[in-house]
């Protein structure tokens, strides 16, 4: 059988970007440890390994009243015919009776059996697709920032669809094969050895066919499914940045260069079809003869009286059966060909460890003190790096007293975004540790830690679902009433009553077109509507216009109050509100101080604010 | 059809509003690309047949073989019917071999002529097209629905002609073997089609619903995944894989009611058969003992029967994937329906006219989808870009800056008034004619999978290294000399990824690369820092200085870039053009957009 372990050749054929040693994360597939497949699989049939085995039973009954029609057809001919003929019934009707039952059976029992393992199958898969998902998101942002979403979705979609097939078509094949096959050489053997010995024998080559078949096919399919993932790239590409292709005019190019890689998919298409064919052929030349062997040597017994009509004739039968699943066998080895390189990448993405896990003994966030919203922050001792080594946030301590407006200015790259990811524990830090309270954050529970720390980004990502169900993504128990107040208080309320069916409008649908600002709008409203302790804003207000990022400040002012807040904008405009600047500068807090003494001083600040007062009205 | 009613989902589901045709119906449509093929198609239906209608041969000689040499023990006979065995099985054989060979290569053309069709195409779709399909659903279209065509060409179709024949030739062997026998074997084919029949039907509905199913799930994935730092941000993954949990065990529960269906009918297809032959086999040794019937016809007569059953009990298989193939051929057709939209253009060169600069007259605008009763988008926009001029476009959040960009390369069309380019009309030039002469920097910036100079020469595939590099320049892309093949660093998602800000900066050097005469530019510095907006600025301006650009403007930074400024109403009209200073003095709604509603307090 095949193994599951083996490993798809690499399926990209760009150069790796950096020229280095090959980066994993630019494979398909994520390197997994050795037999972590077979593992896998293990695990997710463990709960239905008694049900597999009754299943298994079934088959073998279900197979045994299937495969018996030509055994009784030789009884018939060579028992129940003489017997009627010396007008003695009873063999005859035992015979009605076999044939009959075996029939009905036969068919009860396979009904059975599709449903059966129609269940196991499908709890399999159910089992395999939460695994995936809820893996995936438990990997922490380094994970994702490198690993593109598409393959993500690969795994969860198109590599569970392969082994989707092979379970509910693949395995019942394969089932019914092996059992017929060894249940009918059982009966060969049994009816004459010498000739059941010979039918036996053609297993030999038929093995060898099997194997080179895998083995060609395996290279062939590689081919096709990496020429396949280039078309799709380019597919979804295109799709996805219609408004460039069009503007810029790249139908015409693109339709070459498309062409290209259609028609390299093509020829391995063509080739993947004839290996199989080329499977098929030589699969039927060797049953055929030995269907022929069988027949001569069985007739020449016969004629000369040493066998019994009736069993050449079952023998005919049975090999002609025997034979019969060689194309549903090919089609098997090629969905196991597909389903084990599926299993094989998804195998790679589970074994994945999150970087950022949670904990095992979870704390809990202190009473505060005050009555305040506010939560005081604590980095001590924070180093920050990439696993590939470059160092973003050299060793550093800060603190940020509960209730503290902070803004965070500098320039692209100097770490703002490091420091915030860091405060909301999407990223920890590789030395030292964050601490909310004095809790350190990998202490705690992410339902406390998001009672903690919410962050509002950049992105304007809309979950497919009404305005009022993206608001409400903040927390999920608020009423609508909450969800509504929420929206007023950031200025959001005026756009979304606006819309046809106001809050209740779908953002996938028509007439929800939805600005990138008024999506910045709604993240903020659903930050609110966290009411979290320590509010982070990382450029969250940058495709506002100024009336819009003034209404959002104003709000921000009665929110923020009493709350710890981290803003981290390039318009020094939010800074108005801010208790205290930090400036960055190479992953170096530089300046630090309240914005009225920075401004005054001659720092970088003071110039940088006096670049932004030039660049206003 | 499941969700018919619902209708009005236009994006992930649009296939669920097409009205389904036959399944014969449907496949018929495949005609034009399976044409160039047919003759191979007809052969290897014909090889088949022959294979075939040779491995049913095979009884027939056995009944020779039994009841002549071996009954009189003639064993130079049995050679002979050796032969004759071994011959007709490597006949058949070989015959199988050919059968692949015709349509091999043929039907993995047909399949990439057909997937190049869509992607041509779906490129020529008009933009509103695309806002309704999502490219997922686009993308199972061109991959998963063609595989699903090719594979039914190249196996089922043929077994469904040779299986039919099969049957068909067999039950004519069998009656001539002995009529009232086959009679009985007959028998079971009524409550079978009939069976099929209803199977079909409930059948599709059920391979529908999963799929659309599926399609949801993977919407979920696709959600999650690009949502992830929202869903990070707000500890939501728990309710996320609920729901993804909930779905699935809905698709669990689909899946579970096809298995059921299939059950029922896989084990009436094995049974009922099994049963008629049964049957057969008593009344024909009733036959022989009475010495009606040679023992050798009625082994003939049960290998053949036998022979029959994978013919028969494939029909039902063959049934459904000919059902998912219709469907599969509707889905490729929900596109390839969709007209492109007629080039009206002349094909000839726009009259080189004065050099007019951009008119816009009582332009008018709705998106194609906007629900019935809403108010048009813009409702007369009269605005005049000189040549050589940069406008600002000014205008509060929602009220149709960029959809009032999109029209100027058409991406979008005016649902009424014109735009002219130098005074030629733009919706009488051709589209290509009209997008050479207009360069966009969009305000969400893609890159293609390619390398920086790939990304940022596709708007002037003729320039040459001197003008990429100048581009990159005026656009302060220095990084891309600090990454590591420089500007043949492969990009985007295949390759390296960089900063909202680094992709904004390219999207513009890929407008402003190749000096185009008419520049769009959508809130091209959102992204960038103080500092590095300053340096992008000062470049462009030498840029702006020969163009005629129109620029979408949050903030007063940016609108600094242009000679005048035109403001855009929320009623969707532009109710003031004038320079920064004249529209800050006179204009209460630009005052209010550029400084806010707040007395500006002394920071």
């Amino acid at each position: 059988m095949a193994s599951v372990t083996e490993q798809p050749a690499d399926e990209r054929q760009e150069p790796v970007a950096d020229g280095g040693p090959a980066d994993p994360f630019d494979r398909d597939a994520l390197p997994a440890p050795p037999g972590a497949s077979r593992a896998l699989l293990r695990d997710l049939t463990r709960p239905y390994r008694g049900r597999i085995w009754l299943a298994a039973i079934l088959l073998v009954v279900q197979q045994a009243a299937a495969q018996s029609g030509p055994l009784i057809v030789a009884l018939a001919i060579d028992h129940a015919i003489p017997a009627l003929a010396r007008h003695d019934a009873g063999p005859l009707v035992a015979v009605a009776v076999a044939y009959i039952g075996c029939a009905v059976a036969g068919g009860v029992l396979q009904r059975v059996f599709i449903r059966r393992s129609a269940v196991i199958g499908q709890s399999v898969l159910l089992e395999l697709r939460g695994r995936i998902f809820r893996h995936a998101q438990s990997l922490g942002l380094d994970f994702h920032e490198r690993y593109t979403s598409g393959r993500i979705i690969a795994r969860a979609t198109s590599d569970v669809e392969a082994i989707r097939e092979l379970i509910t078509e693949g395995m019942q094949e394969l089932l019914n094969v092996g059992l017929s096959v060894l249940y009918i050489s059982g009966v060969l053997v049994v009816l004459d050895w010498k000739l059941g010995l010979v039918a036996l024998v053609t297993g030999v080559p038929l093995a060898f066919t099997v194997r080179r078949f895998r083995r060609r096919s395996k290279l062939v399919y590689t081919r096709r499914s990496a020429a396949m993932a280039s078309v799709i790239v380019r597919f979804s590409e295109t799709m996805n940045g219609i408004r460039p292709v069009q503007a810029f005019r790249r139908e015409e190019s693109n339709d070459e260069e498309f062409a290209a890689l259609n028609r390299v998919h093509r020829t391995s298409n063509g080739d993947a079809i004839l290996e199989m064919g080329r499977f098929t052929v030589s699969s039927w030349l060797i049953a055929n003869t030995s269907l022929a062997l069988v027949v001569l040597w069985g007739a020449y017994r016969v004629a000369s009286g040493s066998l019994e009509l009736g069993v050449l004739a079952a023998f005919v039968l049975y090999l002609r059966r025997l034979y019969e699943p060689i194309d549903p066998l090919g089609m098997f080895l090629n969905s196991w060909q597909s389903a084990a390189a599926s299993l094989e990448k998804i195998a790679g993405l589970l074994a994945q460890i999150p970087s950022v896990p949670e904990p095992a003994a979870p704390r809990t966030l202190p009473q505060r003190a005050s009555g305040r919203p506010g939560r005081a922050v604590e980095f001590a001792g924070v180093r920050f790096a990439y696993r590939t080594g470059g160092e973003v946030l050299p060793r550093f301590d800060l603190a940020l007293p509960a209730g503290q407006t902070v803004a965070v200015v500098g320039a692209t790259g100097a770490g703002k975004s490091t420091l915030a990811k860091l405060l909301c524990r999407f990223y920890d830090p590789t030395e030292g540790a964050v601490t909310l309270d004095g809790v350190d954050l990998r202490d705690l529970a992410v339902p406390e830690l998001r009672r903690g720390v919410v962050m509002v980004t950049q992105e304007s990502f809309l979950f497919s679902g009404t305005v009022a169900e993206n608001i409400a993504l903040g927390d999920p128990d608020a009423t609508a009433e909450d969800v509504v107040a929420a929206a007023r208080a950031i200025g959001a309320h005026e756009f979304i009553t606006a819309l046809p069916e106001g809050y209740d409008t779908d953002v996938r649908k028509r007439g929800g077109r939805i600005s990138a600002g008024q999506r910045q709008l709604v993240a903020f409203a659903r930050a609110l509507l966290a009411d979290p302790a320590v509010l982070i804003l990382d450029e969250a207000t940058s495709s506002l216009d100024v009336p819009g990022e003034q209404a959002v400040q104003r709000a921000m002012r009665t929110v923020l109050h009493g709350r710890t807040a981290v803003i981290i904008a390039h318009r020094l405009s939010t800074v108005e509100i801010a208790d205290r600047v930090l400036v960055m500068d190479a992953g170096r807090v530089v300046e630090d101080g309240s914005p009225d003494r920075l401004v005054l001083g001659d720092g970088r600040f003071a110039g940088l604010h006096t670049a932004w007062r030039d660049s206003l009205v | 059809m499941t969700g018919g009613e619902g209708g009005s989902d236009p994006r992930g589901d649009a296939a669920r509003e097409v009205p389904r045709h036959s399944t014969v119906r449907s496949l018929l449509r495949l005609r034009p690309y399976v044409r160039p093929v047919a003759w191979r198609l007809v052969c290897s239906a014909l090889v088949a047949v022959t294979a075939s209608c040779l491995s049913l041969l095979i009884p027939l000689v056995l009944k020779h073989l039994v009841d002549g040499p071996v009954r009189h023990h003639d064993p130079s006979g049995v050679w002979l019917g050796g032969a004759l065995v071994l011959l007709l099985g490597l006949a058949e054989a070989g015959l199988f071999g050919v059968r692949r060979w015709l349509v091999a290569r043929p039907m993995a053309a047909l399949e990439a002529r057909m997937r190049g069709e869509l992607y041509h195409r779906l490129q020529r779709l008009p933009v509103a097209f695309h806002d309704r399909w999502g490219s997922g659903q686009l993308l199972s279209r061109g991959t998963n629905d063609l595989q699903i065509v090719r594979m039914f060409l190249t196996f089922p179709l043929i077994f469904l002609v040779v299986n039919s024949t099969t049957v068909v030739v067999g039950f004519v062997i069998l009656f001539f073997q002995r009529w009232t026998l086959g009679l009985v074997l007959l028998a079971p084919v009524v409550p079978l089609v009939t069976l099929c029949t209803y199977f079909e039907s409930r059948y599709s509905v059920a391979t529908r619903r999963a799929q659309d199913q599926i399609g949801d799930l993977t919407t979920l994935v696709e959600e999650s995944v690009l949502g992830i730092r929202i869903i990070k941000a707000f500890g939501r993954h728990r309710s996320q894989a609920r729901a993804f949990q909930r779905q699935s065990q809905e698709l669990r529960g689909t899946e579970l009611f096809k298995a059921g269906l299939l059950a029922n009918l896989w084990g009436m297809m094995t049974s009922l058969p099994d049963v008629a032959l049964g049957s057969a086999l008593v009344f024909g040794c009733v036959q022989v003992a009475h010495g009606t019937l040679s023992s050798g016809t009625l082994v003939a007569f049960l290998t053949t029967g036998l022979a029959l059953r994978w013919p028969v009990e494939s029909l039902g298989w063959l049934l459904s994937i000919s059902n998912e193939a219709a469907t599969a051929v509707d889905r490729f057709f929900d596109v390839m329906d969709t007209a492109p939209p007629a080039d009206d253009g002349t094909g000839a060169a726009p009259a080189a006219g004065p050099a007019d600069g951009i008119r816009f007259e009582a332009v008018r605008f709705r998106y194609p989808d906007a629900p019935e009763g809403t108010p048009d988008l813009l409702t007369g926009v009269d605005l005049h870009v000189r040549s050589g001029e940069t406008m600002a476009l000014v205008g509060a959040t929602g009220c149709g800056k960029t959809s009032l960009t999109a029209l100027l390369p058409r991406l979008y069309e005016a649902t009424g008034g014109r735009i002219t380019l130098d005074g030629a009309d733009s919706a009488a030039m051709s589209r290509s004619q009209l997008r050479s002469l207009v360069a966009t920097a969009f305000e969400e910036p893609t890159l293609f999978s390619a390398t920086v100079r790939e990304n940022v020469l596709m708007g002037a595939p003729q320039a040459g290294e001197e003008e990429l590099l100048r581009a990159l320049r005026t656009a302060q892309c220095g990084f891309v000399h600090d990454l590591p093949q420089g500007v043949d660093t492969q990009v985007g998602e295949q390759g390296l990824s960089l900063s909202g800000g680094q992709r904004q900066r390219l999207a513009l050097a890929r407008a402003v690369v190749g000096d185009p005469r008419f520049l769009v530019l959508d809130d091209p510095l959102s992204a960038l820092d103080v500092h590095t907006e300053a340096l992008v600025e000062a470049a462009l301006r030498e840029v702006l200085a020969t163009t005629t650009a129109l620029v979408v403007a949050h903030r007063p930074s940016t609108v600094q870039l242009a000679d005048r400024v035109a403001l855009l109403s929320d009623d969707g009209r532009i109710t003031a053009v004038g320079t920064h200073r004249e529209l800050l003095e006179t204009n209460e709604e630009y005052r209010w957009l550029m400084s806010g509603a707040d007395e500006r307090s002394a920071a």
